[in-house]
């Protein structure tokens, strides 16, 4: 449906040319109860609430929003850590959403997930060693020797010592533990790496150290990337696309580009205008748009357009309405707004 | 002496762990005007925070040790204060901020409460005043039906609310000096934009000075009049805000500033970089501590450079050998830094190679 278009692939065959990641009309409703023993269903938080987009090989699609969005429950969604209330997430033509145990299991090999906690998503009781390796044992992929040589190239392309292999995850630092998280997902050579905030626990200058690594390993190993992350400066320098989510929905969708020179939703221009510039002539003549209060509850969703509680733009229409995800200009530009066009682009 | 409100002298701040001494603040100097917003910039574990906390007088007992050095605020030594006369300071004349508003507000008791402590403490505010006083306090940090919502707990309320309701107790008995710690780190793009919005507006109208702790040079930029830039537990530049920027003259100020992704530039295909990781402070490296890390670095950074202003009657400080201006240098750093780069991405190539070869 909504294709990342790209220049640089020449596809041979149709199955080249169909996208790695197809997400169709993604639900993800998670149930609310009252009680201890006779749970009485009140109602149901719409974390994820009708999501489309897809992803081709070889690109990277970044995904935007604030806490609560629903981002982090997108990627959790894809590789099944939950299963989708409705909808299809085609991965190479397969929908994971229906398949079975097993080839779940060897599909999700071909998927692998870098989480946002470096100090929370490792366990410290093991070693770095065989932290990295333990994908590679639950797949069985090598004899232990074969796996022990490949674990240790594995920190060599993360740009950590072999010798650190011995370690226990407390003798990193943040950016370092990073690294290891990285070079685990890489372990059984995945196709798909979803990234939930990997540099949002980091200093900006070791941010810049893990992105520009991530870089490097997409281009020379040919991943696909879902990069989520809820700063626009950090999205705009990894991903070819970038989706746009509040509160459960995609808002904006364009390429990369597009969406910096030219963005249609008051949300993603509110956005941008929130990053801050390392430059205090410009921060002091940048006027900025603060969005007043915070994101509605997931729960009682606002009617019509779901951004007009803290929209500057915001008319009645937009209480009543729920604009439709549209093309804008006829290019592969979408944004859900009614009055897109009066968004004056970024000074 | 006098003109400054703050004055931090020499400051060494040091802790004690089984495998030495840790040198978390490293003989630091700096001072804070009246109605000063001054912005504090480095890694994490370059003693940013440590140095806020020596301040306050708030050090881990018995590991934090006050090496030397001397904390003069309005011209009194904090660090010879009796601990009862420092209770006086805080809260009341000094009002802090801290990172995480999840776990710096009590769950148990209610916002209003929480903001009037201070109060009572402080000024011998009557129960009913306070609440009174707490009520006008959320309003200014906006927070909307303030006179409902000062009953309300901690847990009723969003990230963002919180980190207003820590400003709203900081400010509570109009401190002369605010010292912020990260306060925005922990909350997302858009409301870290209204936090620091709140700040600078607040504290401006009071004339209250600040002192805004971040590793993000991004959030100094828009609200300090001055920066001092700190590595491994000395400061290693300092200057007015506008001079920083546009001229940084330590190459550790250039890695931060080069390592942002800046939103109103043309997007590079690589960021730069400081490679590595902050030294270990228990034995740190002599000479310049940003050594090992510096594309510009040459045999004289082994010893240590002083902070010497650059030029003659200059506030702007660095502590550097090297000319960073100087073409012949940057092409130097230049050649080095892309040495490294093809280093890595050799190991990678390689890697990639063979793992097609296996597919």
């Amino acid at each position: 449906m909504l294709d990342t278009t790209v220049a640089n692939e020449a596809p041979d065959t149709a199955v080249t040319n169909r996208p790695l990641v197809d997400i169709r009309d993604l639900k993800m409703y998670f149930p609310l109860t009252r009680g201890v023993i006779f749970q009485r269903l009140i109602g149901y938080v719409r974390a994820v609430d009708g999501i489309s987009f897809s992803i081709r090989r070889g690109q990277t699609m970044g995904l935007v929003g604030e806490s609560g969005s629903g981002k982090t429950t997108i990627g959790r969604t894809i590789v099944r850590l939950y299963r989708p209330t409705a909808g299809q997430m085609l991965f190479d033509g397969r929908d994971m959403a229906k398949l079975p145990r097993e080839e779940l299991r060897q599909l999700r090999q071909r998927v692998q997930m870098i989480f946002q906690d470096p100090y929370a998503s490792l366990n410290p009781r093991f070693t770095i060693g065989s932290l990295i390796a333990e994908p590679m044992f639950i797949y069985n992929v090598a004899s232990r020797k074969e796996i022990r040589e490949r674990t240790a190239e594995l920190l060599r392309v993360v740009g950590l010592r072999a010798e650190y292999i011995d370690r226990y995850p407390h003798e990193f630092s943040g950016g370092q533990r990073q690294r290891i998280a990285v070079a685990r997902a890489l372990s059984i050579n995945p196709e798909f790496v979803i990234a939930d905030e990997p540099v949002s626990a980091l200093d900006v200058s070791i941010r810049a150290q893990v992105l520009n690594l991530m870089q490097q390993l997409q281009q020379q190993f040919q991943l696909t990337y879902l990069f989520i992350s809820h700063d626009l400066g950090v999205v705009r320098h990894v991903a070819d696309r970038i989706a746009v989510m509040y509160l459960g929905k995609i808002v904006e969708l364009a390429d990369r580009d597009e969406i910096y020179a030219a963005p249609q939703h008051p949300y993603t221009r509110a956005l941008l205008s929130a990053v801050p510039i390392p430059d205090p002539k410009v921060e002091k003549r940048r006027r900025r748009i603060i969005l007043s209060g915070d994101l509605p509850s997931p729960i009682r969703i606002p009617s019509g357009c779901r951004f007009h509680t803290r929209c500057p733009l915001a008319q009645s229409i937009c209480r009543e309405i729920e604009p439709a995800f549209a093309p804008k200009e006829g290019r592969e530009h979408y944004a859900a707004c009614h009055f897109s066009e009066r968004v004056a682009p970024i000074d | 002496m006098g003109e400054n409100l703050l004055e931090v002298q020499d400051l060494k701040t040091y802790f004690k762990v089984k495998a030495g001494r840790v040198r978390a603040v490293d003989g630091v100097s700096f001072a804070v005007k009246p109605g000063e917003k001054v912005g504090v910039v480095g890694e994490s574990g370059c003693g940013k925070s440590v140095t806020a906390l020596s301040i306050m007088r708030l050090l881990p007992q018995p590991a934090g040790e006050y090496a030397g050095g001397s904390v003069l605020f309005n011209d009194q030594d904090l660090l010879d204060l009796p601990e009862k006369e420092m209770r006086k300071i805080r809260g009341g004349k000094i009002g802090m901020i801290f990172q995480d508003p999840m776990t710096c507000l009590n769950p148990t008791m209610t916002i209003g409460k929480q903001i009037g402590e201070a109060l009572r403490i402080h000024l011998k505010l009557s129960k009913d005043e306070a609440l009174k006083r707490a009520v006008s306090l959320l309003e200014q940090v906006g927070i909307p039906a303030a006179a409902e919502r000062v009953n309300s707990y901690p847990h009723q309320f969003s990230g963002g609310m919180r980190q207003r309701v820590m400003i709203a107790i900081a400010l509570a008995c109009n401190p002369k000096l605010l010292i912020a710690d990260e306060p925005t780190t922990a909350l997302d793009v858009t409301v870290q934009a209204q936090i620091l919005e709140l700040i600078n507006g607040v504290c401006t109208e009071f004339g209250t000075a600040v002192i805004l702790i971040t590793h993000d040079l991004g959030v100094v930029a828009g609200v300090t009049d001055r920066v001092v830039v700190m590595y491994a537990g000395k400061i290693v530049e300092t200057a007015p805000t506008d001079e920083l920027f546009a001229n940084p003259r330590h190459p550790y100020t250039l890695g931060l500033l080069a390592s942002v992704p800046r939103l109103d530039e043309q997007r590079h295909a690589q960021l730069k970089t400081i490679e590595g990781a902050p030294p270990n402070l228990i034995n740190p490296p002599t000479g310049c501590p940003f050594m090992p890390r510096c594309a510009f670095a040459r045999a004289i950074c082994r010893t240590m450079p002083p902070l010497d202003p650059i030029g003659e009657n200059s506030n702007h400080y660095k502590a550097c050998w090297v000319d960073v201006t100087d073409p012949k240098e940057q092409a130097y750093a230049e050649k080095r830094r892309q040495a490294r780069n093809e280093r890595m991405l050799a190991v990678i190539k390689e890697s990639a190679l063979q793992t097609s070869e296996e597919k």
